[in-house]
């Protein structure tokens, strides 16, 4: 009689502790999409780098096509909202909106969220488009954010941002 | 072998928690909050703004070594654009009427897309109606055209006949008192921002 006492006592016992597990786990997944969605975003850098990388210059007069920026940048306020160009090349580039040195970058902030339209020569249609979205609102836009964040960081390697 | 649902429900949810905190480190792990100290783009390093001489609309030659001393807003433009240019020109007024007597230390200098209409006296005079300290600067379509070449400015001619226009760069270039390049405001900033930027190259 004893020992069966003894089984049904942690057969129930077990599968009260895996209650409280299933329930303990629930709140903190709750807590953690509550935090995701709530808690401010912090960022280690804004800047949105794109390179012009060495030899650019060289392989273009080889008759290779390059195209180092894309036609429309998509940047977020307080996020990454610094656009910072380098020109790692052995010549003078027109990038973005402006000419760079070679070894110089140019940092350009925006304070606005809005479509910015820039002459460019680097592009066949002449123009770079750069579209500042609001900062992500607390709630889904932030959780959102956390969860695309996420996404690419787990999917997609660094150098796949970085043209 | 059957699966168990409570103990899917459990990794489920520890894969979520784990994927949460993941997170948590990628967007928490150093919060080295460094934004340029300008409103305009910085170039770094700044190197010299490249020199040109060209007719002025003062009676005299216009070079940047005759600036040396003073923040130069270097823009580019034709006396007949219809939006772009009065409100970058009006913007810069209203730039220096809030730099007070720092005003004194800037120097806004206009220079011609369109030589051929643009002469030194309907510069003059289209300057003028902004701010009698502008100085507007023209020369020979090659001399022009090898000033926007060295600042990576284009400008196209559009349409015909006499009513053309001319598709431009519209951002300026702000030089500082030693004659470098230091930042590149692109158009629709306001006065607020340029007055920002010149205080910060008087002081540095």
């Amino acid at each position: 009689m004893r020992p069966h006492l003894l089984k049904l006592l942690m057969r129930v016992a077990g599968r009260e502790w895996r209650r409280l597990t299933a329930i303990a786990l629930s709140l903190l997944a709750l807590g953690g999409i509550g935090w995701a969605a709530l808690a401010p975003i912090q960022v280690s850098s804004h800047d949105e780098l794109f390179e012009i990388p060495h030899g650019t210059w060289a392989r273009r007069m080889a008759g290779e096509k390059i195209e180092i920026l894309p036609h429309t940048i998509h940047l977020t306020l307080g996020l990454n909202d610094v656009l910072l160009l380098r020109n790692k090349d052995e010549v003078p580039h027109i990038f973005g909106p402006t000419l760079i040195m070679p070894g110089q970058s140019f940092s350009l902030p925006f304070a606005q969220a809005s479509t910015y339209s820039f002459q460019c020569t680097a592009h066949a249609n002449g123009q770079l488009n750069v579209i500042v979205e609001p900062t992500p609102a607390p709630g889904w836009e932030r959780l959102h954010w956390r969860w695309r964040k996420l996404s690419n960081a787990v999917w997609h390697s660094p150098e796949s941002h970085h043209h | 072998m059957r699966l168990n649902p409570n103990r899917l429900r459990n990794h489920a949810a520890a894969l979520l928690l784990s994927l949460l905190f993941a997170s948590v480190s990628i967007t928490t792990c150093a919060n080295a909050d460094v934004r340029p100290e300008l409103k305009a783009g910085v170039f770094n390093p700044p190197y010299m703004a490249p020199e040109f001489s060209l007719d002025g609309t003062k009676n005299s030659d216009v070079t940047l070594a005759r600036y040396r001393g003073k923040v130069v807003l270097l823009t580019f433009g034709f006396t007949n654009c219809a939006a772009v240019c009065p409100t970058t020109l009006a913007t810069l007024a209203q730039a220096r009427s809030g730099l007070g007597k720092a005003a004194a230390s800037v120097q806004v200098i206009y220079v011609t897309v369109d030589p051929e209409r643009d002469s030194v006296a309907r510069m003059r005079e289209f300057l003028a109606a902004f701010d009698p300290s502008f100085i507007g600067a023209t020369g020979t379509p090659a001399a022009l055209a090898a000033v926007r070449k060295k600042y990576g400015v284009t400008a196209i001619k559009q349409g015909s006949g006499r009513d053309y226009a001319m598709a431009h760069t519209s951002s300026i270039f702000l030089i500082d008192r030693a004659g470098k390049l230091r930042a590149l405001m692109p158009f629709g900033h306001d006065p607020a921002d340029f007055v920002h930027d010149i205080k910060f190259l008087l002081a540095h």
